[in-house]
């Protein structure tokens, strides 16, 4: 069984490039997104709405094939890879708006007064006063999200980039030890989501050093 | 750029994928019933007092839920076989997203049942009621109302998760839309109309919890 993990392992650092890449920009797509559908203006809300039900409402896999399949029609050829990390990002960033506006929302209104009264211009008690608050509420769904994000990296196999899932299946042409294989990469899969989630509860603590008892915030 | 959006071709292939999605939903709808059962029986078990029961449950729903449906669908149906139960496509597919989805129900239920009084338990021991009737008779009826808007937003999502039944050979949606680019070479209009036709399906149900939601709360 054992010798079966070396390409398993080379298809896991592809996995793991996905995820990472998918993340940073569902991060950053996240809060686009989710300061957008708060935002005053009606343009930028309506185009955070449209982005965010588009991701929402329809598959990541349809997406993912709508990416690859689609775009080279409209001149737009793109590496396999870079389609699965704009999708994962795309899709992901979609629910992650919603954790982020939820979380923002959640402040207390009194905090925003507060800052109102302490002279502080809108912009600083945003990010001053509401975002510290409201990072540690958003961490415990990030955490989920970035577990959706792993196991949806596994959906870029079927457009034959070369990750754990597609490696798996390479391997099960080739040797037909097919029981093994899926064990060993139902694990792997396990494995790395233990791990994100034991760190998504540290970044937590980290996040909200300033809420325990004693603290020096 | 190329940008030829044939609407004939587009209106010809319509009935096909509207025809292909009654697949879609035949799944999504089987597999939501034994997550449904599933879900349950792991939230309830979980909840025993012999500790290899709850330890067991627990350890399902947490390896399910953190490893990814399309390899629990692989696994299904390429190891099955091997072990001498032979299921079509179909039905594989509706066992593994049944179970897939039963894990993260189960956390709904559990959700749920936490939140039922702890009075509710001592009034029913008050009443001399065993451990099962209390259960069904008193703490289930109070747990599910609540909780139906989430099992629901799980249905949907279920939903979104069935064209993953294209890779086992499923003729649902996906499957029949790549189909069709595969013959006639234009994957623009049926990857595009099948996205539009999971929005639409997706739109309708989400408005369809809230629904349910509201009613539920008055």
């Amino acid at each position: 069984m054992l010798d079966l993990l070396p390409d398993l392992l080379r298809g896991l650092v592809v996995t793991l490039q996905l995820t990472a890449g998918g993340a940073c920009l569902a991060l950053v797509l996240a809060f686009a997104g989710g300061l957008g559908r708060m935002s005053g203006n009606r343009m930028v809300r309506a185009g955070a709405g449209l982005y965010i039900e588009m991701f929402r409402g329809t598959s990541a896999l349809v997406q993912l094939f709508w990416v690859y399949f689609v775009l080279p029609f409209f001149g737009m050829e793109i590496e396999a890879i870079t389609a699965g990390i704009l999708v994962l990002g795309l899709n992901i960033g979609a629910y992650g708006s919603e954790v982020v506006r939820g979380a923002i929302q959640s402040v207390p209104a009194g905090q925003y007064e507060a800052a109102t009264a302490l002279n502080l211009s809108a912009r600083r008690a945003f990010w001053r006063i509401a975002v510290p608050q409201a990072l540690p509420i958003m961490v415990p769904s990030a955490g989920n999200l970035l577990i959706e994000l792993l196991k949806s990296s596994a959906l870029v196999s079927l457009i034959t980039t070369s990750e754990l899932t597609f490696t798996a299946q390479t391997l099960r042409a080739s040797t037909l030890r097919t029981p093994e294989i899926f064990v060993l990469v139902l694990l792997i899969y396990f494995g790395v989501a233990l791990v994100f989630t034991y760190g998504m509860r540290t970044l937590e603590q980290r996040l909200s050093f300033w809420r325990q008892p004693g603290s020096r915030a | 750029m190329r940008f030829d959006w044939d609407w004939a071709f587009a209106a010809a292939i319509l009935p096909q994928l509207v025809a292909a999605m009654q697949v879609t939903i035949a799944a999504t709808l089987l597999g939501f019933s034994v997550a449904l059962v599933g879900g349950l029986l792991l939230a309830v078990l979980r909840r025993s007092r012999r500790r290899p029961l709850s330890w067991t449950s627990t350890a399902i729903v947490e390896f399910v839920r953190s490893t990814p449906l399309l390899i629990q669908i692989y696994f299904l149906f390429y190891v099955m076989p091997e072990l001498g139960v032979k299921l079509t496509p179909f039905v594989t597919g509706v066992v593994a997203l049944g179970i897939h989805y039963s894990s993260y129900l189960s956390e709904v239920y559990r959700a749920g049942i936490d939140a039922v009084p702890r009075g509710q338990w001592e009034a029913a021991a008050a009443l001399d009621l065993d451990r099962r009737r209390t259960f069904i008779r008193i703490i289930l009826p109070q747990a599910i109302p609540p909780v139906v808007p989430a099992l629901g937003n799980y249905l949907v999502a279920m939903f979104k998760d069935t064209p993953m039944l294209s890779t086992i050979t499923v003729l649902e949606l996906l499957y029949t839309a790549r189909d069709i680019g595969a013959e006639t070479f234009r994957y623009l209009e049926p990857l595009t109309l099948v996205g539009a036709l999971f929005l639409v399906v997706s739109l309708v149900a989400a408005s369809g919890i809230r629904l349910v939601e509201r009613r539920l709360g008055t």
